[in-house]
């Protein structure tokens, strides 16, 4: 969870109090490195491959990912960014997020997207960012890669690439980044 | 394409100031400085939107807005018309002078009467200043002022900030996301014209010098409003060629004839020879001052038809921008508003906050 979701909890922001380190930086690095091997395996090659980071958590995967790809197939990977604040369909249930940039680096009609986040929880994340997508034209397909897969689904969302699945229970918290994975908390302050 | 700069800590995020300033858009100072950047900010996401190529969004699927125009509008109309249909936000438009006020109902009624079919948003334009507010506390929707009299015109005030920051934020070279509103800090505008009758002028004041510039107006005197008590300006002049050499920013205002403005002056041809900003004049501003008009122009009036059209001159810039920042107004106030009735997993999670990863 990055940090300006973090702003949301009661009484406006809290702090991420972190229990367990589950994967150390050199973990993730090399999760990355799998990822992108096994998307190199599974669409032969990196043609018409577009990456796309789900703002804000995301993003430096992305970015990430896109560099590991350019070097191992010694190609350039275009590399965006996409914001789904106007597209969640929690507006009017709880405060919406300032909403960061988004960049997307071509037309999408007939890429392949390879839509990236820091954690698949619910999947009405994914599914925002699937409408929005669609509004930059019409993708050859949609693969989605993720840090963790921290499970309690509420959409019938599946990723394709995971870094690592880690069982949560519904008040954990996840905070990805470069630097590892952590388990831990948000209280309120 | 680089990755963006980290957020800040949680301990330097602020609340989201429109929430809490209240649901209503009724004058600039309602936004203070914090709002009206958190305005140009969200602008931002919005501009982006409108380059698509499907420029519309779902934020506000299944929200009603009701434009309420009691004086005539080609811009401002449909400005907010357009921003509420990208939010795909549905849009009753309400002319007063089509509509049973004609027969005799009070505003009062009309308006309680459009509230009870369940509007969310009322965009609210009236010849009395106050009217707006009026309406606010008569209905439970976000109400938003898009000009009240000579009051003020907030979201004209927000756009025209949004354009300088877009176009200062170009000529250094760097993406207007990333220009807080630093730029506006000591930035030299000049309000020329018919400051009385001007909402504009008020709104754009107060916007202008809540960021930091410094604002003079120039204005023949019976045309400067009788009482500048709480107008934080630097100056007054009334001698236009003397200040154009000198200001960053050359803001006309429509000479408001349908409010009796002519009667305050000799002669429309001697304002334009006193304070019109003809070729002449235009070739006194520095280098890179920007010519700024709310529309709509009086051409060859207070602007020169040349100089409407100089490359400087922001005019469509102005109203092309004015769709973003009016959508931006309309996501911060509907978007935030949580409704009582909403339920679903994310509001039932029990611990206050719901999951928002993934």
């Amino acid at each position: 969870m990055a940090e300006r979701e973090r702003r949301l909890t009661p009484p406006r922001g809290g702090v991420f109090v972190p229990r367990v380190q589950v994967l150390a930086p050199e973990d993730v690095q090399r999760a990355i490195t799998r990822i992108a091997h096994e998307i190199v395996e599974r669409n032969r090659g990196l043609d018409d491959v577009v990456v796309i980071g789900l703002q804000t958590g995301g993003v430096p995967l992305a970015f990430r990912l896109a560099q590991v790809l350019e070097e191992m197939e010694a190609t350039t990977v275009p590399v965006g960014m996409l914001d789904v604040a106007f597209y969640r369909d929690d507006i009017g249930i709880r405060p919406v997020l300032a909403e960061a940039i988004t960049a997307i680096p071509c037309d999408l009609a007939g890429q392949l997207v390879i839509l990236v986040d820091d954690v698949l929880f619910t999947g009405r994340t994914v599914r925002a960012a699937l409408n929005a997508l669609a509004d930059y034209g019409r993708a050859r397909a949609v693969q989605l890669a993720v840090m963790v897969d921290r499970g309690h689904r509420e959409l019938p969302v599946r990723p394709d690439y995971v870094g690592k699945n880690m069982p949560t229970r519904l008040d954990e918290q996840v905070d990805v980044s470069l630097d590892g994975v952590v388990l831990g908390d948000v209280v309120a302050r | 394409m680089t990755p963006p700069s980290p957020l800040p800590d949680a301990d330097e995020l602020k609340p989201p100031p429109l929430s809490d300033a209240g649901r209503h858009l009724l004058s600039i100072s309602d936004l203070g400085a914090e709002g009206i950047e958190e305005v140009l900010r969200v602008s931002d996401a919005f501009v982006e939107v409108a380059s698509r190529p499907i420029p519309k969004v779902p934020a506000l699927r299944g929200r009603t807005v009701v434009t309420l125009f009691a004086e005539e509008s080609t811009r401002t109309r449909l400005s907010f018309e357009t921003a509420a249909k990208r939010l795909s936000a549905d849009v009753l438009s309400f002319a007063v002078a089509s509509s049973s006020v004609k027969k005799g109902e009070s505003l009062r009624d009309t308006v309680e009467t459009v509230a009870a079919m369940g509007v969310d948003a009322f965009i609210v334009r009236h010849p009395s200043a106050g009217a707006p507010a009026q309406v606010a506390g008569w209905v439970d929707a976000t109400v938003i002022n898009a000009g009240d009299g000579w009051h003020e015109h907030p979201t004209q005030a927000l756009l025209d900030c949004y354009t300088i920051r877009q176009v200062l934020a170009e000529r250094a070279g760097r993406p207007v996301s990333e220009s807080g509103v630093g730029d506006f800090a000591g930035l030299r505008v000049a309000i020329v014209g018919d400051v009385a009758h001007s909402r504009v002028a008020r709104s754009g004041v107060l916007a202008f010098a809540a960021l930091g510039a410094e604002v003079t107006l120039v204005a023949p005197g019976s045309l400067v409003p009788p009482s500048l008590e709480g107008w934080p300006v630097t100056g007054v002049s009334h001698d236009l060629d003397a200040v154009l050499p000198h200001v960053d920013v050359c803001y006309l205002l429509r000479l408001q004839t349908e409010r009796g403005a002519g009667s305050f002056l000799p002669s429309i041809r001697e304002y334009t020879a006193g304070y019109g900003l003809t070729l002449r004049r235009a070739g006194l501003l520095a280098d890179g001052a920007l010519v700024m008009h709310p529309g709509p122009m009086n051409r060859g009036v207070e602007i020169a038809d040349e100089v409407a059209d100089l490359p400087r001159s922001l005019v469509l810039r102005q109203v092309a921008n004015g769709v973003a920042v009016r959508m931006a107004v309309l996501f911060l106030l509907l978007g935030q508003v949580v409704r009582g009735d909403a339920t679903g997993t994310v509001a039932d999670l029990g611990h206050g906050y719901g999951p928002v990863d993934g």
